[in-house]
């Protein structure tokens, strides 16, 4: 695609995004399910930076993801009713987590990595699962909710405004792609993207992987941390479905169906599983049969997602 | 002083020696042949001056410096770059950014979330200037992958010029080439040496490129050093006859 198309493209999503509450009902959607896109396709965003730019494939992100959701949530419900410092610790605890962890597990290559970001995702599962008193269990913790934000002069009420909370979620979100955007369009993404490409060769032109590797991993696991805030100030509510391994599939899942070698795909990706899940589970128990199927075809036909498929269309 | 100094370096892999106490020094400015039948060692020797194993013993040092327990990553900073029998390059990136990236990282911009307007600058000129250097300015926006091998072949030189090494490393550079992609690959190699000055050391099955380049060659057979000298003598060397044409033959 040229320079002018990307552009054209962008302009695009951008007006779809800022007037989406405004057309959702009219498709049968509704504000709450447009923020839930949102929320989600920054999360396969996030786990592209990894997978699709650095070539790193993560089962574990749910992890992170939780993390943000029950920091935020935590925060909110026991040190002060604030959401931006909910949001503040939901995301310093994935960082530190992600830090640790991605130094211990950084020499891994491949399924093995994968491996391993799953096992240590499932600890965070089991802690929150089991440790009833603090995170309430498999119950989930409640008893909390998000608190307007403070502006000054004036307040957003983005607790008692659908609309305010998803312009909120899609400032927060247009935050966070423009630092991918920004970091993937500079010196430092190009290492990343010449270590998907050819790791000898990226090797032997003197790029250390394993730390280039590690600062991708921490950095895609922050930015999914903040979907996981996002997500939690939300549905005002957790539970250690957040953490569990599915739900690091489901990321992977949104940024195939997307399109993993493209920077919008994975939101792409995560509309249509919203949007699917949504529709389907109204009707039956086995949705996750439906989006099984759809990703199944997906990736037999259209092997580069859906935007792949789209921009081999537009390119021809 | 030699710029690099290779003492008595072995490498076993269980009871199979595949270099056997080779030893080797090359002056700068030098062009060095490595050659050799199949099995010889020549790759496992290249792979132990750049770092992809550890000898079993020996040293190996980079001007006065011993680099034997070096990374790879550590021994490109202090000026070594190779390239590969299978061409290594970033094949779904075009031209230009392959190159780019090379040259981003010996600028040591490799971890800048950004750069400035001076720098990107510097570093467009260097791109283009390494592109004008192997003729592929017209091909600058296209997917090396799409490229020819020689192209690719040259691309990955290029990357490895991008460096700025001490001492270029080629993994049998014409292989697979036909015969012009073979004369435009030895005239870029030429052009490196003589005119940029720099020092090489190579490893090639194609005599004539050999011969036709190098100031010295080494010739290795079962992973020992079978002979080493100016082109002329391993030409009249009966050893070295019998090794390739086997031992009937000497």
């Amino acid at each position: 695609m040229s320079a002018n198309g990307r552009r054209a493209f962008d302009v695009v999503i951008w007006a779809l995004l800022l007037t989406m509450p405004y057309w959702m009902g009219a498709i049968g959607g509704y504000t709450e399910l447009a923020t839930r896109v949102v929320v989600m396709g920054l999360a396969a965003m996030s786990l592209n930076f990894l997978l699709g730019f650095t070539g790193v494939l993560s089962f574990g992100h749910a992890a992170y993801f939780g993390l943000g959701a029950y920091g935020t949530a935590m925060a909110i419900k026991y040190i002060a009713p604030n959401t931006w410092l909910g949001m503040a610790v939901g995301i310093a605890a994935a960082a530190i987590a992600s830090a640790l962890i991605g130094a211990v597990i950084v020499r891994r290559r491949g399924v093995y990595f994968a491996m391993v970001t799953i096992a240590f995702g499932q600890v965070f599962y089991f802690i929150a699962f089991r440790w009833n008193t603090v995170t309430g269990g498999d119950d989930g913790l409640t008893g909390w909710h998000r608190m307007p934000i403070d502006l000054g002069l004036t307040q957003l009420d983005i607790y008692g405004e659908d609309k305010a909370f998803y312009y909120f979620a899609l400032a927060v979100f247009a935050v966070c792609v423009g630092m991918m955007a920004l970091l993937l369009a500079s010196p430092f993404g190009r290492t990343l993207l010449a270590i998907r490409e050819n790791e000898r060769r990226a090797r032997f032109l003197g790029i250390p992987i394993e730390r280039h590797i590690w600062l991708s991993f921490v950095i895609s696991c922050v930015f999914v941390s903040v979907a996981g805030s996002l997500y939690a100030l939300l549905n005002n509510f957790t539970d250690p479905r957040a953490l569990r391994f599915d739900q690091s599939g489901n990321f992977v899942i949104m940024a195939v169906l997307g399109g993993m070698r493209s920077f919008w795909g994975p939101l792409i990706g995560a509309a249509v599983f919203v949007a699917l899940q949504d529709y389907v589970s109204s009707r039956t128990e086995n949705w996750m049969s439906v989006i099984g199927l759809v990703f199944v075809l997906v990736v037999r036909f259209f092997p580069r997602g859906i935007l792949g498929v789209l921009r081999g269309k537009a390119a021809a | 002083m030699s710029l690099l100094r290779v003492d008595d370096v072995s490498k076993h892999f269980g009871s199979l020696i595949a270099v056997d106490g080779v030893s080797l020094a090359i002056e700068p400015g030098e062009l060095r042949a490595i050659i050799g039948p199949n099995g010889a060692g020549k790759t496992t020797f290249f792979n132990l001056i750049s770092g992809f194993f550890a000898p079993t013993s020996g040293a190996i040092k980079l001007g006065d410096e011993d680099i034997s327990a070096l990374s790879p990553e550590a021994r490109v900073a202090r000026g070594m770059a190779r390239t590969f029998q299978i061409t290594e390059v970033f094949p779904e990136l075009g031209v230009a950014d392959n190159l780019r990236i090379a040259v981003e990282v010996a600028a040591g911009y490799g971890l800048r979330p950004w750069i400035g307007r001076i720098a990107r600058r510097e570093i467009d000129e260097r791109v283009t200037g390494l592109l004008s250097l192997a003729g592929l300015t017209a091909k600058r926006h296209l997917r090396v992958g799409a490229l020819s091998h020689g192209d690719q072949r040259a691309t990955e030189i290029m990357m490895s010029l991008a460096l700025r090494p001490r001492l270029l490393m080629l993994d049998e550079p014409t292989a697979g080439m036909g015969d012009q992609e073979t004369f435009e690959i030895s005239r870029l190699i030429r052009r490196l040496h003589r005119q940029e000055g720099l020092t090489i050391m190579l490893i090639e099955h194609d005599m004539r490129v050999v011969f036709n380049l190098a100031d010295r060659i080494m010739v290795l057979a079962e992973g020992k050093v079978l002979a080493e000298g100016a082109p002329e003598e391993i030409a009249r060397s009966e050893a070295v006859q019998a090794a390739y044409l086997g031992k009937a033959a000497a």
